[in-house]
């Protein structure tokens, strides 16, 4: 190889600084509420204070006469064209869902919903507005916990005649994928059965929502703080019963999303009916509280487990059942989250015999819908929490149970219980690593130094051993489960008669880095240098194809979308390059940026190619001028990184304040493209799942008034509450795409949460308390030590 | 922040502020700092027609010594009492406090004239103010008046500063020879106290001679345990015997339930925290 073609062949696994945090932190960016268009109007939403009530009446007179305000619409006015909010997911052929209006029309059910408009020339004016619409409510029963809303008693639709949106089986016996589980829990040498909750969390994404409409041309233009620019496209034109064509959406700078972003909202069809109708651009911008209240809520279900084993710590079945709270209605993929989960209970273990059953139910509060990881933190905390309780139980090392029944690295590719195939993994390889950096068997000496001397400060340590399936997803398997749209994920290359090259990717970045990963992956494919690629996505003018960035998939999708549409390009140009330097096609060779003739010195740039596709002034016969190729990728299969995180918790007695002593992780993503970004994944993702196990909750009152409707009461950590990872990765690459990548996006918030729960166990489990609720406050450590003190450490 | 439409004016002097007041009636609010106020007119949980600025009166800024006592100006920001000489110097438990307030931004804004009268009952600044037997300096439309801390924090969100009337200095007597300390217990870095617990502790031959013990969040006010403080009056310098002392500090506390504990766990917390702040007091 020659110099230049090091210089280039080393892009992929460097820690390049991000080029697009320049702008983002000189405060020159392009947030959706900084877009200021001529003659442009403001709204406001009139929101309701109660969780469940018909509307009996609304008097807008007041608010209309209000300086500023061009006009206030409410439900009835706009009945006939808003259409009902999409739901993309029906899990099951006869899933049941109410109607779901922008604007409540005759009925609210739950505390935020929109019930009115304000439209007026300034922000302030509108809101000085919103507190003179007067709406007369009639109030109903509320349905709000997961185990009442089962039993059918008070529904949060009446209309619908029960609180059950669907139910949902799968059975290893009867996919013919494993053994039947019902014949494995009866002869089982040990059971052990456990009901976890996981509460519900908001997402928290820093930029609250913002939406521009511009209705004064041909097409509508949308600016959006969106996720999913182009699936809101087609949901736009679906629901508003618009040509698609006429419609472009554009995600800015987004400031954030953890899913929460990941959905087509009310207030997006609102902006749009709004500029409609005034003929007007209009802008709407969420306040926090607004955010916290309306925008979807995540997790948020009741986990109902049976775990059957050996005396040896042989797991032979599982067998799930969830409660699975959509809150008031479905939103773009509510009622799939679990099922995201139904696949992954089983994670790294060869279990031969497995049931998941879901029941999706309505309740009287903001909906859920994806949040970061979507139903696979949930399966992985209840099974890394089982298998904590089974050691236990078996008097075992919890890593030794653990390895007992993983699949061992020589066994991959493995099928699953579920029928999953995972192509590749070595538990083993990340387990030893993570031990040794935490200093395993040092901490458990610890552990039983405190123990013996009543410390008040007792240690534990937890563990978490995960898989995930990400890099969603392969379109014929989302399609067997009746997804409503595909998988794959388009790009273009486009080499410019200057030889600069622009990407246009379909997975469009709301904070991940992707301008810079690609411009890494393109420039190593291209062997062009770094800072001559540029990324174009978010604009569904600009990128016209795509699914968009959700569940750890643009690497994996995208990103192999971005290499296949590199890889055309160089096909295309060799064929210039053999007519250009006359030679055979077969004799050319492309390495560094340069087109060689084999065994010669004679060569040509991409560059030079570029410009003389460009100029199209001697081409071969047939050969269509420029430089550039479409590729759209769709998965062979998901991709399952893995790690084993280890957490050793302190847990002071007399307060019951946790505090993390040590948190290690190993994380097998396959190949790294830019180890510093995968780093920045990890620790937020380890942060937001710290935050489920010990900090946040999404709390109602008994009328269904959101008592966390601040941050004040919302604990969302901040840097000071966390601790100083450590961090370390094995790399077995995925053999499913070809660049052998996992997906980095959601491991941290799947393996941390089981970890540190298992270790606030772990260390005060002697003490008589063997579960506590999420997040473990210090009250409710404190409580739970009382307890078992009263009760004699009686379990 | 879009509040409902107010007048604002910004006096100079304590003499215009106090004139502003008494011209605007009812509806009209003080603004310090503006770090709890500027929250619920954001929330429209508060809407005053006219917000009389106390920002530009110079002389409500700063730490001054005056004699037997130091002279602190309502508005003086927590930051500068978290760092100021005279006060690490006889009052080090005020700065303490102050230093565990928020993040640097609202301790940057927000003042410890406003945080007294704001008298958030998980505010920090009440109780050392409450420990340290301070002395409240109030001007109004009949002159100036003088107000124990003690007599100080009458109810939830309520203090002897009447309609009219503008706190202005904060008087605290000079500590010379005692030990402080502020323990502080929080979900998590950046919150109001869940309990904290002011101790003052002097040390003399080997026991201690006398204790103030302020509390924070153990009722709609801050509260002094009295019992604890003369439990600890002439209490051997040991853990066990401080302990014992300490195990009376929810008496007579009548703390809340929400979110971050009931008021059995808050009981139980102000024992834990008075006895770890009266420890740490007195050097142990
Ligand atoms: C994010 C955040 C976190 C916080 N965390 C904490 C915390 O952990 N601990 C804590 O103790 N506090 C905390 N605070 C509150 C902070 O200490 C405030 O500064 C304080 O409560 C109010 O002081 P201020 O100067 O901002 O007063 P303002 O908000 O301006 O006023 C508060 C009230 O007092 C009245 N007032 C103010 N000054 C005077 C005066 N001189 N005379 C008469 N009336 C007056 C006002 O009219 C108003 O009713 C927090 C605030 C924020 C925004």
């Amino acid at each position: 190889m020659t110099a230049t073609a090091q210089v280039h062949s080393n892009e992929v696994g460097k820690a390049r600084l991000r080029k697009e945090d320049a702008h983002l932190i000189t405060g020159r960016s392009r947030y959706t509420d900084n877009m200021v268009l001529p003659g442009m109007l403001h709204l406001a939403m009139v929101r309701s204070p109660y969780a469940h009530a018909k509307i009996t009446g609304i008097d807008v007179a007041a608010a209309k006469a209000s300086p500023g305000v061009m006009a206030v619409l409410t439900g009835a006015d706009v009945a006939a064209e808003q259409g009902s909010l999409p739901n993309a997911w029906p899990i099951t052929p006869d899933q049941k869902a109410p109607a779901h209006p922008s604007i409540a029309v005759d009925e609210v059910a739950f505390a935020g919903e929109v019930v009115a408009v304000i439209i007026a020339r300034s922000v302030a004016a509108a809101r000085d507005a919103v507190e003179l619409v007067d709406v007369n409510y009639e109030e109903l029963p509320v349905v709000l916990d997961l185990e009442e809303a089962f039993t059918d008693t008070v529904l949060a639709h009446p209309s619908l005649g029960t609180n059950l949106s669907a139910n949902w089986v799968f059975d290893s016996g009867e996919a013919g994928t494993g053994a039947p589980v019902e014949e494995a829990l009866a002869n089982a040498e040990v059971l052990i059965e456990r009901t976890f909750y996981q509460q519900r969390l908001i997402p928290s994404f820093m930029e609250p929502r913002s939406t521009v409409v511009d209705p004064t041309s041909e097409q509508l233009t949308m600016w959006t703080s969106t996720q999913i620019p182009h699936i809101l496209r087609l949901m736009l034109a679906l629901t508003l019963g618009i040509p698609e064509s006429k419609v472009r959406v554009v995600a800015p700078d987004v400031g954030g999303g953890f899913g929460g972003k990941l959905q087509v909202t009310p207030e997006e069809i609102i902006t749009v009916l709004a500029a409609r109708r005034m003929g007007k651009p209009c802008k709407y911008t969420e306040t926090r509280s607004e955010s916290l209240m309306a925008a979807h809520h995540g997790r948020a279900q009741v986990q109902r487990l049976k775990l059957s084993a050996t005396r040896e710590g042989i797991v032979t079945g599982f067998s799930v059942n969830l409660l699975a709270d959509m809150g008031a209605y479905l939103g773009l993929v509510t009622s799939g989250v679990p099922i995201l989960g139904a696949f992954m209970f089983n994670s790294i273990y060869k279990f031969p015999a497995y049931r998941f059953e879901c029941n999706n139910l309505f309740t009287n509060k903001a909906w859920t819908d994806a949040y970061r990881g979507a139903g696979r933190p949930e399966a992985t905390f209840a099974i890394e929490r089982i298998m904590d309780e089974l050691a236990v139980e078996l008097g075992m090392d919890p890593l030794e149970l653990r390895e007992k029944n993983w699949i061992k690295h020589e066994e991959f590719p493995f099928t699953t219980v579920c029928g999953l195939e995972y192509d590749s993994g070595n538990y083993e390889a990340a387990t030893a690593k993570a031990v040794e950096l935490f200093d395993y068997a040092g901490l458990r000496a610890e552990q039983l130094r405190r123990r013996n001397s009543n410390d008040p400060v007792q240690l534990g340590i937890g563990i978490s051993t995960f898989t995930e399936m990400c890099g969603l997803a392969p379109s014929r398997v989302l399609g067997s489960l009746a997804y409503g749209a595909g998988g794959w994920e388009h790009a273009q290359v486009r080499v410019l008669p200057t030889g600069n090259v622009e990407v246009v990717t379909g997975s469009s970045a709301h904070g991940q880095g992707h301008e810079t990963a690609w411009s890494q992956l393109v420039a190593d494919r291209l062997g062009v240098p770094f800072e001559n690629v540029e990324v174009l996505h978010g604009d569904t003018q600009v990128s016209q194809r795509g699914l968009d960035t959700y569940g750890s998939r643009s690497l994996t999708v995208g990103g192999m979308a971005v290499l296949a549409a590199a890889d055309k390009v160089i096909e295309k140009a060799k064929v210039v390059a053999a007519h250009l330097l006359e030679a055979s096609e077969d004799d050319i060779e492309f390495s560094a940026g340069n087109f060689t003739v084999k065994g010669t010195d004679t060569s040509t740039s991409l560059g030079e190619i570029a410009l003389a596709t460009f100029a199209a002034h001697n081409l071969p016969d047939g050969f269509e001028p420029n430089l550039d190729s479409d590729a759209t990728f769709d998965p062979v299969n998901f991709s399952f990184p893995h790690g084993t995180h280890l957490a050793a918790m302190e847990v002071d007695t007399e307060t019951g304040q946790v505090r993390i002593r040590k948190y290690v992780c190993v994380d097998d993503i396959g190949v790294v493209v830019n180890p510093m970004i995968v780093e920045g994944q990890v620790h937020g993702g380890l942060a937001q799942g710290i935050a489920q196990a010990l900090y946040e909750e999404a709390v109602y009152d008994d009328a269904g008034t959101l008592v966390t409707g601040s941050f004040v009461d919302y604990l969302v950590p901040s840097a000071p509450d966390l601790p100083h990872y450590i961090t370390d990765r094995t790399q077995t690459p995925s053999t499913t795409n070809q660049l052998g990548a996992k997906g980095v996006g959601e491991a941290g918030t799947i393996a941390s949460t089981p970890a540190i729960v298992n270790g606030v166990l772990d260390a005060i489990r002697h003490l008589g308390v063997r579960d506590i609720k999420m997040p473990c406050s210090p009250s409710r450590v404190w409580h739970a030590l009382e307890v078992a003190k009263t009760t004699g450490g009686a379990q | 922040m879009i509040p409902s439409p107010f007048d604002y004016a910004a006096p100079t002097t304590v003499a215009q502020a106090l004139d502003l007041l008494a011209d605007a009636g009812d509806d009209v609010k003080v603004l310090a700092g503006g770090q709890s106020l500027i929250p619920v007119m954001k929330l429209r949980m508060a809407d005053p027609t006219m917000v009389v600025d106390l920002g530009r009166i110079s002389e409500l800024t700063g730490v001054t010594d005056d004699g037997d006592s130091l002279l602190i100006g309502a508005m003086t920001p927590h930051h500068v009492i978290a760092k100021d000489l005279l006060i690490a110097t006889y009052a080090p438990l005020l700065a303490q406090a102050a230093a565990t307030v928020a993040d640097p931004q609202v301790r940057h804004r927000g003042t410890l004239g406003g945080a007294l009268v704001h008298a958030d009952p998980a505010g920090d600044m009440p109780a050392p103010v409450l420990a340290l037997d301070a002395t409240l300096v109030v001007a109004g439309p009949h002159g100036e008046r003088s107000i124990a801390a003690a007599d100080f924090f009458q109810g939830y969100f309520t203090t002897a500063v009447q309609e009219g009337e503008i706190l202005t200095h904060i008087r605290i007597p000079k500590y010379v020879g005692w030990g402080s300390h502020y323990e502080k217990f929080t979900r998590v870095a950046q919150q109001w106290s869940i309990v904290a617990v002011a101790a003052m502790v002097r040390v003399e031959g080997g026991a201690i001679a006398a204790a103030r013990i302020g509390l924070t969040n153990m009722a709609s006010t801050p509260l002094r345990a009295r019992g604890v403080e003369a439990a600890l009056a002439g209490c051997a310098l040991e853990a066990d015997a401080i302990a014992t002392a300490c195990a009376q500090a929810a008496d007579g506390t009548e703390p809340a339930s929400d979110l971050n504990g009931d008021a059995a766990y808050r009981r139980h917390l102000s024992q834990v925290l008075t006895k770890r702040a009266v420890l740490s007091a007195a050097g142990l």
